[in-house]
């Protein structure tokens, strides 16, 4: 909401605007006070002037920011908020989804929904994408409501806010412009994290005042939300974003922003983000960060954007793979003979467990690494596989318990070494 | 008068002594748009230095200027719950995990104080006010997820610093949310040249082996490294009682006199004898005693996972190759437990008990399944 005092970047940012709500931003909105967003009044006066921007911000006060909209200036804004999907169109990789979404657009006919799926898919992105599509940014205040697990929302939350909203009748002027269906929608983002007691709660809201209200609740499994739930909605799967998608969108954001990103930097951001496509721009945006911060401003490097994920290098990888007695890619086979436990083969391996926990790098990153590693060699026999895969799953356990990684990593490497030697 | 710590902590990017490509990255973010960031890297890495210098490039000397405020926060409940939290005109610094359970509220009070309020001070170099979160790695799940849609929404007011030991346990949602930044602990070569700086500001001749000996022991900790120097500097003002030949430093054996030898904290000696008492016999009466050092240190407030690593460590180092991998194996399997469980001692004499009878088996020459 709040237009910087650099002029071009009004611009940028009008344009967006325009992009965003399919009209012409009016002149008012640009004259603005350079300030906004800190008081209420002149928010509320950028607002009636234009369009409103993110209109994901919920309506009412929700708990936090209640009152005036905190909107990041435009060249602070996350790159993640910058360029979420305006509409359907541009929502990445969910054919399926989309396709039968956009029915829904055409007869404005709507059912509960329940989106799941990892993180970085779009869930979010979608549903405000096609509530936008819906009401337009007049109505959008009026007719959404999202909450998150930012907001307080236990049982009693669901009781009074969620119930209120749910009961108000809709109105019926509205953009000739927009469909505008005549219900109103609530976005329970990160359902997952509501208690079992509000998700009971939420079973005869849901069918009592179908008529004017929808639900859409958003989560990372599925199997945390209740049964009764469950079966009301209509379920959406997204799946992880697969590698061309991922590039094209990435390949876009860099042409608009001017980022000189070259190929195998691309393609690092690829595989650490894993198909979160919210981590990938993520990432993108802090490398670009400090790349151009640096003068001359240099290309981004695979190096930088490993570090920025947290991503073990693959060198210190290969050092600790050796000393556990794998020597990747080598045609290696006298790490296993009978002698595998020398003397001194403990303390190789106490060294190497060592030097990666000093170095900071945090012991599940090594883990899923020393799965990828382990578990497609093709010299590890499957045996050993078997008991290293078994061993991962069980340090892995004890981490998330939260026990002290430094021991736990250090009995995992010695038991993988031990299967490896025993192996062979 | 201060430590040796405070007294020569360095107070600017320009003055930090090791990682200069990471004081490099802090620059040049501090001159353009600052994002959310998280520290993270062993204790004794430099963390929280690194942090505080980068304020202050961001905000100018401003930031020395703290103070140190005891806030009441109102849970849900209607519990009040105090915490000190230290600030200054452009950041606030806090501890959450100090709350507990409801370091939730705590969490989003603050953050929701700070994101409402602008920068009042017109001279201020930066729009926005930085929360530094001390320990974000205990912080509960409930309560990082409460941060993650704030960070994004209230960007153009507030910048969240975390500062934590490891990211395993932060959730992903803020890991994607923020610049990681590694601070790895310092080597050998960069500790002695820290310590031989300290050595010579106040006026000390630190001879190189005990430097050197000193940043072993120290475990690539540069806080433990400076402690230890100026507690051996007390009892012993010339250096002599540290010999050149010293074991850790030829890389021989390790005997035991030699590892009481070097200058420990007193707690770690203790457990070290605790360890060595393991070894020396082992029979119900010695787990008695034993049992009876463990409370001793319990009671001197040394957090329970912290013994075990100690032992463990320590035996590590005195028994035979063969099994290593297993006192390993008992010193997780145990640290785990421990942390599942709600007293400690169960766990701690489960695992000496455990030792005692791998050690002793071992011993016999009877094979340990």
């Amino acid at each position: 909401m709040a237009p910087s005092s650099t002029t071009q970047k009004v611009d940028a940012f009008a344009m967006m605007r325009q992009a965003a709500a399919g009209k012409k931003p009016s002149a008012a909105a640009e004259a603005s006070p350079p300030k906004a967003s800190g008081s209420g009044s002149s928010s509320k006066a950028a607002n009636s002037g234009g369009p409103a921007v993110a209109p994901m911000f919920k309506p009412k006060g929700s708990g936090l920011g209640a009152g005036p909209k905190h909107v990041a200036d435009v060249e602070n804004q996350p790159w993640v908020e910058k360029y979420r999907p305006k509409n359907l169109e541009e929502v990445s990789a969910q054919d399926h989804t989309v396709q039968v979404l956009k029915k829904t657009l055409g007869n404005s006919n709507l059912p509960h929904m329940l989106f799941y799926g990892p993180p970085g898919t779009g869930k979010t992105s979608t549903i405000l994408a096609l509530c936008k599509q819906l009401f337009g940014p007049e109505l959008f205040r009026s007719r959404v409501l999202e909450l998150n697990a930012s907001d307080e929302r236990g049982i009693s939350v669901v009781r009074d806010k969620i119930k209120n909203f749910a009961k108000t009748t809709v109105t019926t002027n509205h953009d000739p412009n927009y469909p505008a269906p005549p219900f109103k929608i609530i976005i329970l983002d990160e359902a997952d994290s509501m208690t079992q007691d509000a998700q009971s709660a939420l079973r005869r809201i849901m069918e009592s005042h179908s008529r004017i209200t929808r639900f859409c609740l958003i989560c990372n499994y599925v199997t945390r939300i209740i049964e009764p739930i469950t079966s009301r909605c209509s379920k959406f799967r997204f799946k992880p974003l697969d590698v061309s998608s991922t590039e094209l969108r990435l390949k876009e954001i860099c042409l608009k922003e001017n980022v000189d990103c070259p190929d195998d930097a691309l393609r690092a951001l690829i595989k650490t983000s894993d198909g979160d496509l919210r981590r990938a721009i993520t990432y993108l945006q802090s490398a670009s960060r400090l790349h151009s911060a640096t003068t001359p401003p240099t290309p981004l490097t695979a190096i930088s954007v490993q570090e920025i994920g947290g991503v073990v290098p693959d060198g210190v990888m290969a050092e600790l793979a050796k000393a556990l007695g794998v020597e990747s890619g080598a045609e290696d086979v006298e790490m296993g003979e009978p002698s595998g436990r020398t003397v001194g083969a403990f303390e190789t391996v106490q060294r190497a467990v060592e030097k990666v926990v000093r170095e900071g790098y945090s012991a599940t990153q090594v883990l899923t690494q020393l799965h990828d590693l382990l578990i497609l060699d093709p010299l590890v026999s499957p045996r050993a596989k078997a008991k290293i895969a078994l061993t991962l799953g069980e340090t892995d356990k004890c981490l998330t318990d939260g026990a002290d990684e430094e021991l736990q990593l250090l009995n995992a490497c010695a038991k993988i070494r031990k299967a490896v030697s025993e192996a062979a | 008068m201060s430590l040796l710590v405070d007294k020569w902590r360095p107070k600017t990017l320009d003055e930090l002594a090791y990682h200069e490509d990471l004081s490099e990255r802090l620059r040049a973010l501090a001159q353009t748009d600052f994002p959310h960031t998280l520290f993270y890297g062993p204790s004794g890495a430099g963390k929280k230095t690194r942090i505080m210098c980068t304020l202050k490039e961001l905000f100018g000397p401003g930031v020395d200027k703290l103070r140190i405020e005891q806030r009441t926060f109102l849970t849900p409940s209607k519990r009040k719950i105090e915490i000190n939290v230290v600030q200054s005109n452009y950041h606030i610094e806090l501890t959450p995990s100090d709350a507990g359970n409801w370091d939730r509220s705590v969490v989003q009070e603050v953050l929701k104080d700070i994101a409402q309020t602008q920068q009042v001070d017109l001279n201020a170099k930066k729009r926005f006010k930085v929360v530094i979160i001390n320990e974000a790695d205990l912080l509960s799940r409930d309560a990082q997820s409460a941060l993650r849609r704030t960070m994004e929404k209230f960007t153009a007011n507030l910048r969240v610093i975390l500062c934590a030991n490891s990211t395993s346990r932060i959730i992903g949602p803020i890991r994607s949310r923020c610049l990681l930044l590694r601070v790895g602990a310092p080597s050998e070569a960069e500790i002695c040249k820290v310590l031989a700086y300290a050595a010579k500001k106040e006026r000390l001749s630190l001879p190189e082996h005990v430097a050197t000996l000193l940043a072993r022991i120290s475990q690539g900790n540069l806080r433990r490294a400076l402690l230890s120097l100026e507690a051996l500097h007390t009892q012993d003002p010339t250096f002599k009682t540290v010999s050149a030949s010293h074991s850790l430093l030829t890389g021989t054996k390790q005997s035991a006199s030699d590892l009481d030898s070097v200058p420990r904290p007193d707690w770690e000696k203790y457990a070290g004898r605790a360890a060595e008492k393991i070894l020396g016999e082992q029979t119900p009466e010695r787990l008695l005693e034993v049992r009876g050092m463990l409370y001793e240190l319990l009671v001197h407030c040394i957090p329970a996972p912290l013994i075990i690593s100690t032992i463990s460590k320590r035996l590590m180092d005195r028994v035979d190759e063969e099994i290593k991998a297993d006192v390993v194996y008992w010193a997780a399997f145990y640290e785990h437990r421990l942390r599942l469980g709600s007293k400690p001692i169960f766990h701690l004499e489960a695992f000496c008990a455990r030792i005692m009878s791998v050690y002793k088996q071992h011993l016999l020459g009877i094979g340990f399944d």
